[in-house]
């Protein structure tokens, strides 16, 4: 028997422009956990594309049980007994269990001259393996009707149904309680017991710790090494995942001291129980409020709830002083917010309307004349005054945004608040997506326009610029504010400790 | 070299609804006598100029991702509307429920039918916007409710005897040209200054391009999405009382179908039905292009049965021409 269970050797991916993996290398035991660690953006996901042949790997080969496999589609991989629970379930919800377990391999039997699906064998077959799981629900209820735990043990049990030899979990437990966290624990280590290799990603320390027998690390698409886990303290984790040197591309911040409080949240706390929970936090005038986390800790929600796009069950906000009501981003907007969101496609551009249109949108109250006319004049300059100030790139101010690169989207969008002149200005993810030198005009505007007086809060899931660009840092973990980090004396590890507290 | 003949043939196919619409007036005009004549000008004109009106208030609901099919059943029961509240104090026949009312002017009685009208049209616009109900299929209810209401009303009892004072809007000349087709032009100036030079107008095409970008830019998407279906179903209330007068009669059966030909014409015209593009010139040329491909149909003595199975290919390639255009900018 070989000994490694899975190996893949020197995988490499490029996309246009970056490399995301260079010469990674996994080696997974029989019969164990294996922990693959990373910062968001290191390349796990990309990794596990790559075997599942969701892409195509440029170099590296793979080995299972010793023999060399090429797979090129997931439908192979599961053949070849690979299987992957995903961070975001794929279900049918309107399905059976025992349905979504056999999508695509429904067992069939001769009915006259036409094959039907066997619905006896499925339910019977699917009773089976929920029970070799453990896990004995109903093969005939509506997978909507249950947990994300219990969705979770139906692909488990898929996974074990087609003898799976490598079970890969991705994020796991990010929506679960502690109960099921147990739960899928027990399964996990019953896998473990048969032989069944298991590949675990999470950010969450404790569980590493508590399940898995070894550990992978990477970091910006490199492979870092690999440890057993009682060769490695959860401070060396840390410190490997983070371990690179920051780089001067950021302007110099705005290093007046902050002014007056501009927004003051309290208490915030969503309608569902596994969001953002009373979280409380303070802008000031001229600062930028960094906040940090991993992916998941509801970062996004939170300031989607204070722009009035999503519902909170209590909670309250100041803008200078002033209570203000926020339900939907019209108050928000009217209480002198901006907000660019993290998913400029789905909610920032207006992608068939012009440049003119989209920087216009939201102010289009100041330029109307004679109670209804706009004055299409005024609209013009006000869109060449910002595409001068922030140099967007554009033949003209019918352009279409679509057209326009990410970069210059992002600008536009900036400059549609910017008619408004708001105090605050969140920022989600500024700067993902776009290349390098737009990333540092983006930045320059942004410390321009705190030295002007506004209060931005940046949300990034990149380390480096969450230092280079804050003047203080919060940290989310699980959906509540575990730490706050002044930006000169933010380090990674600091960061990292209060992200990962849960 | 090479591009620009793909060019010249995507122009080609993206408007082949409209030249082989125009190339076929073209050659019945030079086939058949009397189709490049004042009287049938006249005629085209007035028939274009209600489907007109009808085109732009679904143009609305179209540019919004929406659509509007109780748009037909509201023409029918403004027409009847009108049709029961402008007949002559001699006329026989007259409709017993409205008999012993008093002869109001026939503009109070265009505004009675606009207002009643409104009603479904705010309720459209409330069963979309608030209840998130699939405007297909809530517009579909009110077709079928708005047609029972006329039923009911109406006991299905065929109208006539106008007056002539309201008549005359429909027959009635300034300079040679009708009036019907004077009122359909400043109804389109009107909409056309909506579309572009007001807020709605923007807000309108921003929910169409994108409705939750719109939501977080700050635009009032429910209360414009009810401004439209109310603005639609004025527009059709107007272009029911202006069907009336001129066919001089009503029925329950008026209006019926006219939100496919709507729909038809607003898609032929570059109205996208993906949402958030769509001019009122272009429903203009939707309009006119269907109407003389009727016109056409007629002049050719082409039986009137096969005439549905034509507009009906046409319909059908106008959109997925329209969905063509949509998939190769991705």
């Amino acid at each position: 028997m070989a000994e490694y269970r899975l190996e893949m050797r020197g995988v490499s991916k490029s996309f246009p422009g970056v490399k995301a993996l260079d010469k990674i290398n996994l080696k997974v035991r029989p019969g164990t956990v294996h922990a693959l660690m990373g910062e968001n953006g290191a390349g796990k996901s990309t990794l596990m594309k790559c075997l599942f042949g969701i892409y195509h790997m440029d170099e590296g080969e793979v080995y299972l049980d010793g023999e060399k496999v090429e797979i090129h589609n997931p439908d192979e991989a599961l053949h070849k007994g690979l299987a992957m629970v995903h961070q975001e379930l794929q279900p049918i919800p309107e399905r059976t269990v025992a349905e979504n377990m056999y999508a695509g391999r429904y067992p069939t039997k001769k009915f006259g001259p036409i094959q039907v699906i066997d619905h006896k064998t499925m339910f019977e077959e699917t009773a089976k393996w929920l029970e070799d799981v453990k896990m004995p629900y109903n093969p005939k209820a509506k997978l909507g009707t249950m947990s994300i735990a219990q969705m979770q043990s139906v692909e488990i049990a898929k996974a074990v149904s087609l003898q799976a030899r490598v079970v890969i979990l991705d994020e796991p437990t990010s929506s679960l309680t502690d109960n099921e966290v147990e739960a899928l624990f027990r399964i996990v280590r019953d896998l473990k017991s048969r032989g069944v290799s298991l590949i675990y990603i999470s950010h969450k320390m404790a569980e590493i710790r508590e399940i898995c027998d070894e550990i992978t690390i990477m970091r910006d698409g490199t492979y870092v090494g690999s440890w057993s886990m009682d060769d490695i303290t959860d401070d060396e984790i840390v410190k490997q995942m983070v371990g690179r040197e920051l780089t001067n591309i950021y302007p110099p911040k705005n290093d007046a001291k902050a002014g007056e409080v501009l927004l003051d949240v309290r208490g915030y706390s969503s309608i569902h129980e596994r969001s953002f929970q009373d979280c409380s936090f303070q802008l000031r005038r001229g600062e930028i409020l960094g906040f940090g986390g991993l992916v998941g800790a509801q970062r996004t929600e939170l300031m989607e709830a204070i722009f009035g796009m999503r519902h909170i069950s209590s909670g309250e906000v100041y803008i200078k002083g002033k209570k203000v009501t926020i339900h939907r981003p019209q108050d928000a907007i009217r209480s002198g917010i901006g907000m660019i969101t993290e998913d400029r496609r789905g909610t920032g551009i207006l992608g068939c309307l012009s440049i003119a249109d989209n920087v216009s949108i939201s102010s289009l109250d100041q330029y109307v004349e004679m109670g209804v006319k706009l004055n299409k004049g005024k609209i013009e300059q006000l869109v060449k005054d910002n595409v001068a100030k922030l140099s967007i790139k554009t033949p003209s101010s019918k352009t279409l945004i679509q057209s326009l690169s990410g970069g210059n989207q992002q600008k536009v969008l900036i400059s549609r608040w910017l008619a408004n002149n708001p105090d605050i200005l969140i920022m989600d993810e500024p700067t993902r997506g776009i290349d390098v030198g737009a990333k540092y005009e983006i930045y320059q505007i942004m410390i321009d326009l705190a030295k002007q007086g506004k209060g931005i809060i940046m949300i990034s899931s990149e380390m480096p610029e969450l230092i280079g660009m804050s003047n203080r840092i919060l940290v989310m973990c699980n959906g509540h504010i575990t730490g706050e980090v002044q930006g000169d004396e933010a380090t990674q590890e600091r960061i990292m400790s209060f992200a990962t507290q849960f | 070299m090479n591009s620009k003949k793909v060019n010249v043939k995507d122009l080609l196919i993206n408007n082949g609804i409209v030249i082989l619409i125009l190339l076929m007036v073209v050659f019945v005009g030079v086939t058949k006598e009397n189709f490049f004549s004042l009287s049938n000008f006249s005629n085209v004109s007035m028939n274009v100029a209600c489907r007109f009106i009808i085109a732009v208030g679904v143009s609305g609901c179209l540019i919004t991702k929406g659509t509007d099919l109780s748009a037909g059943r509201v023409v029918g029961l403004a027409a009847c509307l009108a049709g029961t509240l402008l007949q002559r104090a001699d006329y026989s026949g007259r409709f017993e429920l409205t008999k012993n009312f008093p002869e109001l002017n026939v503009w109070v009685i265009l505004l009675i039918c606009v207002a009643l009208c409104c009603v479904f049209g705010l309720i459209n616009g409330i069963v979309v916007a608030y209840l998130n109900v699939p405007a297909f299929i809530g517009t579909l209810g009110m077709q079928m409710i708005v047609y029972g209401i006329n039923l009911v009303y109406t006991k299905s009892v065929p109208l006539g005897g106008y007056r002539t004072d309201y008549t005359v809007i429909a027959n009635g000349n300034f300079l040679g040209i009708p009036y019907l087709f004077i009122i359909a032009i400043v109804i389109g100036l009107i909409m056309w200054f909506v579309y572009n030079y007001t807020r709605h107008g923007k807000y309108m095409y921003a929910i169409g391009g994108n409705e939750a970008a719109a939501e977080v830019a700050g635009v009032n998407v429910k209360k414009t999405k009810i401004i439209i279906y109310v603005t639609a179903t004025a527009l059709y209330a107007i272009a029911g009382f202006l069907l009336g007068a001129k066919s001089g009669g009503a029925g329950v059966n008026t209006g019926n179908g006219y939100e496919l030909e709507a729909i038809a014409a607003c898609t032929i015209g570059g109205v996208s039905v993906n949402g958030g593009i769509g001019r009122i010139s272009g429903v203009i040329i939707g309009v006119l292009v269907f109407e003389l491909l009727k016109t056409c149909l007629q002049f050719l003595g082409i039986d009137p049965n096969y005439q549905y199975i034509a507009q009906g290919i046409v319909i059908v390639v106008a959109i997925a021409l329209d969905i063509r255009k949509y998939i190769a900018k991705k």
